[in-house]
């Protein structure tokens, strides 16, 4: 590692203060894009299950 | 090949494909961007003029790769939509813009902490940063747009043209930092000579550089994935492939 210690990765010499929060709201952002999509598609799936479901009950 | 061309635009074809690809990609993204990151916050050294604060390099640059390079996917997805009426090319078109509008946001809001303790300042009208906006603005427009018309076709058809009409812009955000030189570097790395920056820390920055561009690749497949479910929910192969 580059740093000494782990408290001196977090400090980053006094720059610590802007790179984390940089990278934890990309880490957010880009978690949202991965999970938006995803579950938009679950209840998509689950909708069309339950139409399926009502057919076949008018059917018999 | 128009056997493949033919296929490519069949969302049916599509989905059975990704669903084979998804996993696979999933985890060689994971991998390829996590060991990138932890590489360059930990292992590589520090820049000796602007301290540590460079490695916000790391996610800013390929963020912005990707903010350009999703752009181009965008319009001649929206030109092959124009052209050939291909239903999938809409789909990759639509699936692009939320994509592409969350990465420009990551590579103005990493840059705007990144210029704090370079620059002293958050913000500056710099001609790369504005032409930047502009192109947040042109695709949070072209998501508007494309959502703004009872028939879906009509909303397509408007947001291809944006989306070709927009860019115009793309030229102007890589020669921007040449043209108007003011606080913004200019381009460290470049295909047609060797980057300007140490080994030890362009490695890891090319390894999130592909990360990133993997991660673009499964996040299109996803909202593509989507649409295309929500588009052809109604037919048959939907219904065999939900069960």
């Amino acid at each position: 590692m580059y740093f000494d210690s782990f408290n001196e990765l977090l400090h980053m010499g006094g720059h610590g203060v802007f790179v984390w929060p940089a990278y934890l709201a990309t880490g957010v952002s880009l978690l949202g894009l991965i999970i938006y999509p995803l579950r938009r598609k679950q209840k998509l799936v689950r909708a069309i299950k339950q139409r399926q479901r009502f057919t076949e009950q008018e059917k018999s | 090949m128009w056997q493949f061309f033919h296929k490519l635009g069949s969302p049916r074809w599509f989905y059975r494909i990704s669903s084979a690809v998804l996993p696979w990609l999933a985890v060689i993204t994971a991998a390829v961007l996590i060991s990138g990151i932890i590489w360059g916050l930990a292992f590589a050294p520090m820049d000796f003029k602007q301290g540590n604060s460079f490695r916000i390099i790391y996610i800013h640059v390929p963020a912005a790769f990707i903010a350009l390079a999703g752009y181009y996917v965008m319009a001649v997805a929206g030109a092959v939509f124009l052209i050939w009426r291909m239903k999938m090319a809409d789909v990759i078109m639509r699936s692009a813009a939320p994509i592409g509008a969350m990465m420009t946001f990551i590579s103005l809001f990493t840059g705007a902490i990144w210029g704090k303790p370079t620059w002293g300042t958050w913000w500056v009208w710099d001609a790369r940063i504005t032409s930047m906006l502009i192109l947040f603005f042109l695709y949070l427009g072209m998501m508007a747009l494309a959502g703004a018309y009872q028939r879906e076709e009509l909303g397509s058809k408007a947001a291809a043209i944006l989306a070709l009409v927009g860019t115009v812009n793309i030229p102007i955000i890589y020669k921007s930092v040449d043209w108007w030189y003011s606080l913004h570097q200019p381009a460290s790395i470049k295909l047609t000579a060797k980057p300007t920056i140490y080994a030890d820390m362009w490695w890891p920055l090319l390894m999130t550089i592909i990360g990133f561009y993997l991660l673009y690749a499964l996040l299109l497949m996803l909202y593509a994935r989507m649409e295309v479910l929500r588009r052809e929910q109604g037919k048959r192969w939907v219904q065999e492939v939900v069960d």
